[in-house]
């Protein structure tokens, strides 16, 4: 995985609201800053609900942002675009689906579903060009050439999901949203999607924005892991030290559910318990959006929101526990977990 | 029995290429194949489709079958019963029933595909364009369908007579001018919850415009539930068409359509009850083998609600 600082994707106080209703608003996405480097795989974290597929939809122009900014290669994603404007964008950027059964047609060929990027944007002349492209992907994802005259119905989860990248692979993008790629299938089959799209990063240079809510999953492929919690971004770092030494208690509750195959250290050790349920994102807690689950919650924390700042080298984090200035408020709970 | 004989070399492992470990060996089905496969076992639906079949080629051959033709009087053999000349008989002016209820079934076939085409044509387009963009334009659109369906319709149809002359073109649009909002309500439906999904989502993303997503990906996996209103239209439409015409609404003179020969028919009922039964019986036959296929139609394409 090559490390280089160039920005390829930058989020600027990214906003995605939903109206709910006449009066309500669901905030699914509120607030959320980050840069994803050419090369690098970002990981995108939290439990259902906590707006991560809609900040990847967003940041695909699937929906329009509410507010703030995305910015692919120092140009604006969203806003009014010209027609090839939008066709550079759409080449470049392409997604992962998360749901194998439901991102094919289930009407269309697999050639079709896989040359659907080649009609639109151009990319082939001739049919025997065409065959031959879909051919090569087909390949390129370890299946065959006779599997492009079937239906998806055909496949089994991890083919479809192979499918799925083919597809995605087609125009050649630089830039891949990978919407929970491995959440629906078989753990025999995610190790195989997983080395799959590690290759294709090694050999294309491509970058991704993996977008999971399993850990250790996450940590196997990312070079930066971003915390999500309640349409907010909790804590990012890099993920060797988002995973050896969170800031932000979301994330030390998280690691903590995770189990150790090792049943010595898995009995004495103690778990952060995380209590309650969700809060729902129509009408989320003051301040802190986490104060309600969090084990340190202090009458600060629903006083203000805790700006994301940079705590550590690379390590940012929103958390009135390591701000300065109520630091020593803090002192007895950040003892017991040091 | 005969024994086995087990050699050393059995027990060698096999050697899996991957390819070989990713093949697929049972025959490729398409969604119309297994469709059609379901709808062959549907013993009631394909006699449907022969008795449709039947009507059709009769319509069109059924004149010809008999030296007489649907218009011509002849007024000394009226109110014939069915005889070896005349198979189904005569009417009160001496016209020949067998080519009226042929000539009157083209006419009714005619009139019930073609109002069945127009609502789809027009329900089709105004039920994806008001599923697809949605909000307020969706609105609208449904609104509009709202009020022309809660007019009364038969004021609709009475009105229309009055500023159209009466013919075939005037009593098609008077059924399609509200015919085709149940089309366009089904329409919207399948869009509202197909335009969702992850697949229309990958084809957004890969840069497809809104009319590659509605014919390319929309359409084609609501044609089941649009074939099934299709067929269930046609039979509505006839009956509507043999409504009307029963009120005098229907073609002129001398042309025939079950409709206007039942009505004719109803008015000797005590004296020559065939001149009601032949037409009554076509229409009673029609719609019910339409219905029979519609129905199997939608268990075909969609086995999950079969009961």
């Amino acid at each position: 995985m090559s490390k280089s600082k160039e920005k390829l994707v930058e989020v600027r106080n990214l906003k995605k609201h939903f109206k709910v209703g006449r009066k309500q608003i669901l905030k699914a996405v509120d607030g959320l800053t980050f840069d994803i480097y050419k090369g690098e795989t970002f990981g995108l974290v939290g439990e259902s609900g906590s707006g991560k597929s809609t900040a990847g939809r967003t940041i695909m122009r699937l929906y329009d942002a509410t507010e703030g900014q995305v910015m692919f290669k120092g140009k604006s994603v969203h806003g009014k675009k010209t027609k090839d404007e939008l066709k550079e964008l759409n080449q470049n950027m392409q997604m992962i689906f998360q749901d194998p059964y439901a991102s094919l047609n289930p009407r269309m060929t697999v050639m079709d579903i896989i040359a659907e990027g080649l009609d639109i944007h151009g990319l082939v002349k001739t049919k025997e060009e065409r065959q031959r492209k879909v051919n090569e992907l087909l390949k390129i994802v370890g299946l065959n050439e006779e599997h492009a005259n079937r239906y998806p119905h055909e496949f089994s989860g991890g083919q479809r999901q192979r499918i799925g990248i083919a597809r995605a692979l087609a125009v050649e993008p630089e830039f891949i949203v990978a919407d929970e790629p491995i959440s629906a299938l078989d753990v025999s089959i995610q190790a195989q999607v997983v080395n799959l799209l590690k290759r294709l990063q090694e050999e294309r240079g491509l970058t991704y924005l993996f977008i999971a809510h399993d850990l250790s999953m996450v940590r196997h492929i990312s070079d930066r892991v971003g915390v999500m919690y309640l349409g907010k971004m909790m804590e990012i770092a890099p993920s060797d030290k988002l995973y050896t030494s969170p800031l932000h208690p979301y994330t030390r509750a998280l690691l903590s559910a995770v189990p150790i195959p090792d049943p010595e250290v898995e009995r004495k050790r103690e778990r952060i318990q995380i209590k309650g349920e969700l809060p729902s994102p129509i009408n989320p807690p003051s301040g802190c959006v986490f104060r309600t689950r969090c084990p340190f919650a202090k009458d600060v924390c629903a006083k203000e929101v805790p700006a994301f700042a940079e705590y550590r080298d690379g390590q940012w984090a929103a958390c009135h526990m390591h701000d300065e200035r109520f630091k020593e408020h803090f002192k007895s709970d950040l003892e017991k977990i040091q | 029995m005969s024994q086995q004989t087990i050699k050393q070399s059995d027990f060698t492992p096999i050697q899996y290429t991957e390819a070989e470990t990713e093949k697929i060996v049972g025959e490729s089905t398409s969604y119309w194949k297994d469709a059609w496969r379901r709808f062959k076992k549907n013993k009631l639906a394909i006699g449907g489709v022969i008795i449709i079949i039947l009507l059709a080629v009769m319509s069109l051959a059924g004149p010809y079958m008999t030296e007489y033709n649907y218009y011509e009087n002849d007024l000394i053999n009226a109110n014939q019963s069915p005889s070896a000349e005349h198979w189904f008989g005569t009417d009160n002016l001496g016209r020949d029933m067998f080519a009226r209820t042929w000539e009157g079934a083209k006419i009714s076939l005619f009139i019930g595909l073609t109002a069945a085409i127009i609502d789809l044509i027009i329900g089709v387009i105004w039920g994806s364009v008001s599923g697809y963009i949605g909000g307020r334009v969706d609105e609208i659109m449904m609104r509009i369908a709202d009020i022309l369906s809660a007019l009364p319709y038969l004021l609709v149809v009475i009105l229309l007579m009055v500023v159209m002359p009466q013919g075939l073109w005037t009593l098609i649009l008077a059924m399609t001018i509200t015919g085709w909002i149940n089309m366009a309500r089904i329409v919207r439906g399948e869009v509202m919850r197909l335009k969702n999904e992850e697949y229309v989502l990958a084809a957004k993303s890969l840069g497809a415009s809104t009319t590659r997503i509605i014919a390319r990906h929309l359409v084609p996996n609501m044609l089941g539930p649009i074939l099934v209103t299709l067929t269930l239209t046609v039979p509505s439409a006839i009956f509507t068409e043999a409504f009307l015409s029963f009120l005098g609404l229907g073609v002129p003179a001398p042309l025939a359509s079950w409709g206007t020969m039942t009505s004719d028919g109803l008015a000797s009922l005590r004296y020559y009850p065939y001149q009601l039964f032949f037409p009554a019986f076509f229409i009673s036959l029609t719609m019910l083998a339409f219905n029979v296929v519609g129905d199997g139609l939608r268990d075909a394409f969609d086995p999950k609600d079969k009961r």
